[in-house]
């Protein structure tokens, strides 16, 4: 039966195969399959590949570009179906589904012989699951609250520090009716960054991470805690309104014309907004503000790595390709493209205000939060972020959102 | 004819129902010469919240070209051709062999059969989706056009076969039994007797089947990734996310996306308005 | 073997013709509803091994929100997508005219059905936009306020199904323009003597002889409005907070979006959507059946 099956598919792959695609792969081919279709992430994507092609002429690099969007469900097949050598992911949770499917290989052997254990120790811990290492991350950005300081200055508001100065100077900018802070949740994850800062500052970081686990139930009193202080804002009408109309983009446009100060945002955003006209005088970044008092302050600042498939062809080229990712000075001028952090310690990171400001703060802290939906698996994280959405929309539906979110939980850790 | 033609009521009516005409016309395509307004704009026009006001600028061939240089538009196009021309040609080819088996001939089994393609044809296409998309990535070609067009020409297969049997039934018997008694194998009497009367049919279908899969999105995101193989329908839609609040080339890409099929509407219309009705209304 | 052919070949020439088209229609539509149904009480991630779970997803489905939110909204589609019968019936009569140039307006008007719906989609999302759309420019003209349509759950579905209704409109247009032309003119002419005429005359005299292009635009809107998928997708993904989402829509979104990948969820889903389109299949089948036998 099953050699039936073989040979049917055999017979019907040679008889409708029109166009006869089989990447054959021979020594010194390295096939790398990226998400960066956004100019910068192309480029140093482009960049580093011609570093490493000088420094190793005997290795030829295929790069396959994918749609930034798309990526995410086209993973899952290529992985299978037709695995690339390497391949871009994102670090935590996310990357669990591949290893625990055996789809990712395990790359400690890179790690032992370049002592990145020592340069890339900031985030060995998010790239470890079962002891082991599953890829080498290369870039990292901050989250945070970027706003305008022309406007702050003009209604004589100071950065905020704590809870009450946060709220007092949204209540500032309303009465001068500017929409305190702009966000976009068309899409759903900007939603996600408000939530993790609300969560990190009220109850800590050692919670939000429980909670990401699934250790903690989302009926409790202390999420309905960091869900209450949400509803201040909300109620307060701090956010952009129809905000679920818009993707994170469009939601740029009332704060470079001035109708919205703020915009809890990562870093990618400064490209942007530069780009339509505002300046370093217009533009500032401050820390997302204390909530409860005495708890150490966390951070989101979300990891993008690099995988070898298990499946992948040519795993010693891939391997000498992770080690050079792996590189201080490597590191150091792909982040300059990208506008990033670079992961090695030896690394420089960009001289850019907002990158030092990003690397100060970071440098502060232990408590590295992936985002929502890298430290929540994928069903949970789908789940709590259209919660977040509606209940941003309609607070007053917060009971019946987190007993909705609760089932989930009970359903997807099991 | 009905309603009363419009020539016997009074001057009055004539008049108004010639004003009210064009207004309509406009009204209802007005969705459609916005975009084509917007298509022209420039993008400081779009920056500058001139949506709707009369253009400051006509930038007919900056957006155009601009579409075809920043985008792979060009890319997902071609792909869009790699789908629908071979699943025209292959669906036709085997429609017109279903139809002939089904319309011609008397056989147990004949309606079980014809039944088959016809609820095949209406079944919620989405349902098919995972064994699907196994079967392609299992057959190698996921991720090809190949791959896609090989789908398409199973599914159309269904909706053709119902119109090729019925084109074919409505031939008239005695060629056929006339060339029979001549002693032409059925074969011959397929390729000699009968193809050549369903030019018509074919006609019709090719420009049908070329609308229905160039306009296919579900299918094309289920079983293709990417700029080398999408094609043109769900290219446009991950351009739109590349192109977030510049509507104007978001515009001009939904033009350019939208012209063949329009192009084919207007050089086949005959064609096309007598497939749409043909197979279904007898 | 030449002989055996010559003597058998009315009996074998059906089957040899209809082999290549039966094979890959079985292969790709026929099995994979079966295949569909298999899955359906599976757990399967569509990367490790399938367990198998019983009617687990189904009693699942049973106690989720969001199925019966999809259902509902299909339920919607179905009743409000029938509009395009009579809408396409109403142009066509407007249309059915036959002054100058009349052919050009025909055509111009059949328009949006040749247009795919991701550009359809696009535009009416435009159409819609809060603070630049059309829409809302011509309601802050007259004096109301901005509706973001999408981005409210009152009337995102609402929303959705006017953009489908356009093209949908066009195409029972077409279908209606067609079947006039066939409507016997010594009948019409006979009730005019009779004294009928508008309404009456439409009501009983048109419409009966109507029926098979009524039976056609109702059953390609059926299907079209259970087949809704690309406008959901292109205008909202289903928000807000899924909302929008129909049966189609989101047996999508579980089995292969960024956040789903459970195969058998989608499966059962998508199980359920069959078993509706099926009442649907059996009737048509049922009168083609009658039809075919009258013959």
């Amino acid at each position: 039966m099953k050699n039936k099956k073989k040979l049917l598919k055999h017979s019907l792959a040679t008889m409708l195969l029109a166009t006869a695609f089989s990447a054959s792969t021979f020594a010194g081919n390295l096939v790398i399959n990226t998400d960066t279709s956004d100019p910068a992430p192309k480029k140093a994507f482009e960049d580093l590949i011609k570093g490493f092609e000088a420094a190793n002429p005997d290795v030829k690099v295929t790069l396959n570009l994918f749609d930034h969007e798309g990526y995410k469900t086209s993973i899952r097949n290529f992985l299978t179906a037709d695995a690339p050598d390497l391949a871009t992911w994102y670090a935590g949770n996310r990357m669990l589904p591949y290893v625990k499917s055996g789809l990712f290989e395990s790359v400690d052997d890179v790690w032992e012989n370049n002592g990145l254990n020592k340069s890339l120790a900031s985030a060995a811990a998010s790239m470890t699951i079962d002891g082991k290492k599953w890829g080498i991350p290369y870039t990292y950005y901050q989250w945070g609250v970027y706003y305008r300081k022309d406007l702050f200055a003009a209604n004589n508001i100071a950065v905020p520090k704590n809870w009450a100065e946060f709220k007092a100077a949204g209540a500032k900018l309303k009465a001068a009716g500017i929409t305190p802070i702009t966000i976009g949740t068309k899409y759903l994850w900007t939603a996600a960054g408000v939530f993790d800062y609300l969560n990190l500052r009220t109850n800590g970081y050692d919670f939000h991470m429980a909670l990401t686990k699934g250790e903690v139930s989302w009926t409790d009193e202390r999420v309905m805690k960091t869900m209450n202080n949400w509803k201040e804002l909300v109620d307060a009408g701090f956010f952009l309104d129809n905000h679920a109309a818009y993707s994170w983009q469009e939601a740029l446009a009332p704060m470079v014309q001035g109708k919205a100060a703020m915009y809890v945002m990562g870093n990618f955003a400064v490209a942007p907004l530069r780009e339509a006209g505002l300046t370093n005088d217009q533009l500032g970044f401050f820390q997302f503000p204390e909530i409860t008092p005495g708890i150490e302050v966390a951070e989101d600042a979300p990891t993008d790595t690099l995988h070898m498939p298990a499946n992948a062809k040519n795993k010693v080229d891939a391997k000498r390709f992770l080690a050079y990712l792996a590189q201080a000075d490597v590191q150091t001028q792909m982040n300059e493209t990208l506008g990033q952090l670079p992961i090695n310690a030896d690394s420089v990171a960009g001289s850019d205000e907002f990158l030092q400001a990003g690397f100060k703060m970071l440098s502060n802290t232990s408590q590295i939060a992936q985002f929502f939906d890298r430290d929540a698996p994928a069903e949970m994280a789908k789940a709590g972020m259209e919660g977040f959405q509606e209940f941003m929309v309609k607070p007053e539906r917060l009971e019946k959102i987190l007993k909705r979110l609760e089932k989930v939980r009970m359903r997807v850790y099991k | 004819m009905f309603p009363t033609p419009i020539e016997k009521t009074k001057p009055s009516i004539q008049l108004l129902y010639k004003i009210a005409l064009p207004i309509a016309l406009i009204l209802w395509l007005l969705p459609l010469i916005a975009v084509a307004i917007t298509s022209i704009r420039s993008a400081g026009d779009i920056t500058a919240g001139n949506y709707w006001g009369w253009p400051s600028s006509f930038n007919l061939l900056e957006n155009y070209t601009a579409v075809f240089t920043n985008s792979p538009i060009g890319q997902y196009i071609l792909n869009s051709f790699k789908v629908t021309l071979p699943t025209v040609v292959g669906t036709l080819a085997l429609s017109c062999m279903t139809g002939f088996a089904l319309g011609v001939y008397k056989f147990k089994g004949n309606m079980l059969v014809f039944f088959m393609f016809v609820a095949g044809n209406f079944i919620p296409f989405q349902i098919l989706m995972v064994p699907v998309r196994d079967l392609t990535l299992s057959l190698d070609m996921y991720n090809t056009t190949a791959g896609l067009a090989m789908f398409h020409i199973a599914f159309q297969t269904g909706f053709c076969t119902l119109f090729m049997r019925n084109f074919i039934k409505a031939l008239p018997h005695e060629l056929i039994e006339a060339a029979r008694v001549e002693g032409v194998s059925e074969i011959q009497i397929f390729w000699y007797v009968v193809m050549p009367l369903m030019k018509p049919a074919i006609a019709a279908l090719s420009v049908l089947i070329f609308t229905f899969i160039w306009n296919d999105y579900f299918w094309a995101t289920v079983l293709t990734q990417g700029a080398d193989t999408q094609p043109v329908t769900a290219g446009l839609y991950s351009l739109n996310g590349q192109w977030v609040a510049s509507w104007h080339l978001v515009s001009a890409g939904s033009i350019v996306a939208a012209m063949p099929p329009v192009l084919m509407f207007f050089a086949m219309q005959k064609h096309f308005i007598a497939g749409l009705t043909l197979g279904a209304v007898k | 073997m030449r002989t055996f052919w010559k003597s058998n070949q009315l009996k074998l020439a059906p089957w040899l013709f209809l082999t290549p088209g039966i094979f890959i229609f079985c292969l790709y539509v026929i099995l994979p509803v079966f295949q569909s149904i298999a899955i359906s009480f599976y757990a399967w991630d569509g990367l490790g091994v399938k367990e198998y779970v019983g009617v687990d997803n189904y009693i699942e489905l049973a106690d989720d929100e969001a199925f019966y939110t999809s259902l509902k909204n299909n339920l919607i589609w179905l009743i409000l997508y029938m509009l395009a019968v009579p809408a396409g019936l109403f142009v066509a009569l407007f249309l059915n005219q036959t002054v100058r140039g009349i052919r050009i307006y025909k055509s111009l008007f059949f328009f949006p059905f040749v247009i795919s719906q991701v550009v359809v989609g696009l535009v009416f999302s435009w159409f819609y936009d809060p603070t630049h759309g059309l829409m809302n420019i011509l309601l802050n003209a007259i004096g109301f306020d901005s509706i973001a349509v999408l981005a409210d759950e009152r009337f995102v579905t609402y929303g959705i199904i006017v953009a489908g209704l356009w093209p949908q409109t066009a195409y029972c247009m077409i279908l209606y323009l067609t079947g006039l032309n066939a409507v016997d003119p010594e009948q019409i002419e006979a009730a005019r003597l009779d004294n009928a005429k508008g309404w009456r005359l439409l009501w009983y005299v048109i419409l009966p002889q109507l029926k098979p292009a009524t039976f056609i635009a109702i059953v390609v809107t059926v299907i079209g409005a259970l087949r809704s998928f690309d406008l959901i997708s292109i205008m909202t993904s289903g928000g807000p907070w899924g909302s929008s989402r129909v049966l189609a829509y989101y047996m999508y979104e579980q089995a292969f979006s960024e956040y789903g990948f459970r195969m058998g969820y989608g499966a059962a889903i998508a199980v359920v959507l069959f078993l509706i389109m099926m009442i649907y299949i059996a009737g048509f089948l049922y009168k083609m059946y009658r039809d075919e036998r009258g013959l």
